[in-house]
């Protein structure tokens, strides 16, 4: 079966209708998915800020990633579940806006670039743990992070102008 | 002149009407915006989220109130020059709409109550600080945050 077979398929269940066609329903959802974004992408900007060396800098990093991922990971559970929840109401439409398949695409390269930074330098947060400015390999990854984010919601906050850079 | 009035002459001058001919500038300027916000919720829930004992809990209130000052007032500036664009774009819709004069209201509030209460506060001799009344503090800056984005989201309804 492929991918647009699928999203046809999940676009004629139930419950996708239900959701599409509520009123209430669909724009709460909307509503949850768009304001955890303070708390999901507002925790990592302060997190890749102290990467940066730009706040917090007398404040150790590791200090700082422990006591706020946490939060950023409850803001991720939040976002994937109404995310999910929007694909779910309107698969077919996620599936052909090309904004959607560009957010997706940076959204692997965002939790990437996350691992590659815990696998690499963050192994050696012994050494730079209180450095006011982080090493460069920490501090592109805080850029790319950053600039990846930023391009996911500008994506997301696209996807229904579709028709008019488009068509 | 009144406030519905100087609504309807914002909303069609020159100027407007010239940026709303170019159909990507709403989207454009909306999506700075809700850049503008992510770092505002980061910005204030550090402070906040320390007052209510989580956390960055093992810094100083005081030092983290001057770290986030700088990115709250930057992304404030963006956000409210970007508001004040996407306003006039539709400025009579928004006059008739309650949720922008609740926004608004819990804006002027909220800005006012940070850049007094809180950070007085937040910024007390650590070992007179009563835990009670840090917490209040960040409830309410929380609270009406929260009302100002919801309040935002509401005016963008259909």
């Amino acid at each position: 079966m492929s991918l647009l077979r699928f999203c046809e398929w999940l676009a004629g269940t139930p419950w996708s209708i239900a959701l599409h066609e509520s009123h209430y329903a669909y724009l709460g959802v909307l509503a949850v998915h768009v304001l955890t974004l303070t708390v999901f992408v507002g925790t990592i900007v302060m997190i890749d800020l102290r990467l940066l060396g730009m706040t917090m800098s007398r404040a150790p990093v590791r200090e700082v990633l422990t006591r706020l991922l946490p939060w950023s990971g409850a803001g991720l559970v939040v976002m994937f579940a109404s995310g999910g929840l929007l694909f779910f109401a309107a698969p077919v439409l996620a599936y052909q806006n090309l904004f959607f398949r560009f957010k997706m695409v940076a959204l692997v390269l965002a939790v990437v670039n996350a691992w590659v930074f815990h696998r690499t330098i963050y192994r050696r947060i012994a050494e730079w743990d209180r450095d006011p400015v982080p090493p460069p390999m920490a501090r592109v990854a805080a850029g790319v992070s950053l600039v990846l984010w930023a391009l996911i919601i500008t994506a997301g906050r696209m996807m229904p102008y579709q028709v008019y850079w488009f068509d | 002149m009144s406030l519905l009035e100087f609504c309807r002459w914002v909303q069609y001058s020159g100027p407007l009407v010239g940026m709303r001919s170019l159909w990507w500038f709403f989207p454009v300027v909306a999506t700075i915006h809700l850049l503008g916000l992510a770092v505002i919720g980061g910005a204030v829930l550090l402070v906040d989220l320390r007052l209510l004992g989580f956390g960055v809990r093992n810094q100083p209130v005081a030092q983290l109130v001057r770290d986030a000052e700088r990115w709250l007032v930057g992304s404030l500036l963006v956000s409210v020059s970007t508001g004040i664009l996407l306003f006039m774009c539709f400025a009579t819709k928004y006059y008739y709409l309650k949720f922008f004069w609740v926004k608004l209201a819990a804006l002027v509030l909220v800005v006012v109550f940070t850049f007094s209460v809180r950070r007085r506060v937040a910024m007390a001799d650590a070992t007179q600080a009563s835990p009670l009344v840090n917490r209040l503090v960040a409830l309410v800056s929380l609270a009406l945050w929260t009302t100002v984005a919801l309040g935002g989201r509401w005016i963008g309804f259909p």
